[in-house]
Formats: structure tokens, C-alpha cells, sequence
């Protein structure tokens, strides 16, 4: 399941939630993404979604690795709109039979969606505002995986 | 009437997110060129690298006809979350 709300969320409400009446599942991996403020430098983000464009491409990324990993649940919430420095902004979790298949397809997911998401974010400083695109290093990590 | 949608650096450059133009072009390309002819700036960025069209919320390469009631996105390269 993918969901894209402007509402902070507790990422551990989450992760109990999803791991709760689960009788064949033998792991859940969960990450949480929290929006670092650079030391002041970032004063908040911005992100921005097209709704009913980005959580379908979401949705098609979570179905391919759900089939690929063998998973028996995924879960995607991504905050959108303003987000403070310290507060949760992304959290993934996948259920499997075993723990190997679970942090693959975490850590997956977190690749696809910190690099080829539909989103949009801008970074609030105290001398003005940026557009931020992903880093050599997010565009890297997302190839290991093609 | 096609509504058009601007993301990301895009709506900065124009000063807005989201018009209708009526009565609406038949082409993609037909759009572009009437949104460049009235801001030159946006032309400019709507023809920068990376940038992609969604019409009706999926992607489309090249020029495509356009319905009555369609909506138009225009993407700025993604920045992933």
C-alpha cells in the first residue's frame, strides 16, 4: 500500500500496525527517512507530488517489488507538502517469509524512491530557496538494482 | 479546454501552477508553442533537458493529439523524495 499525506506520522505506530496478526510472515524490515536540517542550513523542505500520477507510479514500483522479492506485504508513506527539519518524512516496511528477501526489498524501494519518484523538492535556507535532483550517489545506488 | 499543470521548477519560472487554455490546441507541440509564444521563459524551460508531458497522467514521448478536456502536465526532471 502507498500513501502521500501532508500529516506527520510516528513510524513506530506504523511499523506495530504492520507487523500486528501475521502468522506466516518470518521478517519485516522498516526504514525511516527523517528530513536532516543540515546544521541550520535547511530551515524546511517542500515536496511536491502529482496526484494520481505519483502514487500510481509508486504503487507500480511496490507491485514489481513485491513479485521480485517474494514479499507478503509492502507499505510506503511519504510526507508531501512542508516538512520540518526532524520529522519523519519517508517510511518503508516489507513483510517476507525471511529476513534476507525483507532488507533486499527495503533497501530497493528506498533506492527507487529516494532517485526515479515522481516528487519535487525544494530546500528552504535561510538565504533562499533551491530545487534539489538527486545526487551521483542516489543515481548509483538506484543501478544496482536494474 | 485542456488544463495544464506545471511541476517543480516550472511553476517558478512561469509564476503558476495550474491554467486552463481554451479553447484548447489539438497537439501537445501546439500547446507548447502557444504557452512559448506567451512567455518566452517558460518555452525556454519547457524545452530544457529532462523535462517530460504527462497527458492524462501517463507519460508520452513526442507530439501526441490532444482530446477536449484533457490535462496536461509539464515535469520538471524529478528530484525523488
Amino acid at each position: 500500500m502507498v500513501r502521500l499525506q501532508t500529516e506527520p506520522f510516528d513510524p513506530g505506530v506504523l511499523l506495530s500496525a504492520f507487523c500486528r496478526d501475521r502468522q506466516e510472515t518470518g521478517a519485516v524490515v522498516s526504514f525511516t527517512g527523517i528530513a536532516r536540517g543540515g546544521k541550520g542550513a535547511v530551515t524546511r523542505l517542500e515536496l511536491e507530488a502529482y496526484p494520481g500520477f505519483t502514487d500510481a507510479e509508486i504503487e507500480r514500483m511496490a507491485e514489481a517489488a513485491r513479485a521480485r522479492f517474494s514479499l507478503h506485504d509492502v507499505l510506503i508513506v511519504h510526507r508531501i507538502g512542508e516538512i520540518a527539519p526532524g520529522e519523519a518524512i519517508v517510511f518503508v516496511a516489507a513483510a517476507a517469509a525471511h529476513r534476507r528477501e525483507a532488507f533486499e526489498a527495503a533497501d530497493h524501494l528506498m533506492d527507487y524512491l529516494k532517485s526515479r519518484a515522481p516528487f519535487w523538492k525544494k530546500e528552504h535556507r535561510p538565504d533562499g530557496e533551491r530545487w534539489i535532483e538527486p545526487t551521483e550517489r542516489d543515481i548509483t545506488d538506484a543501478e544496482r538494482w536494474d | 479546454m485542456i488544463r495544464v499543470l506545471l511541476f517543480g521548477r516550472l511553476r517558478d519560472v512561469a509564476g503558476w501552477r495550474e491554467r486552463a487554455v481554451d479553447p484548447g490546441p489539438a497537439s501537445l507541440f501546439a500547446l507548447k508553442n502557444l504557452l512559448a509564444a506567451e512567455d518566452l521563459a517558460l518555452g525556454e524551460a519547457l524545452a530544457g533537458p529532462g523535462v517530460q508531458a504527462a497527458v492524462d497522467k501517463a507519460l508520452v514521448r513526442g507530439d501526441v493529439a490532444l482530446a477536449a478536456g484533457a490535462e496536461v502536465a509539464f515535469l520538471s526532471p524529478m528530484s525523488g523524495g
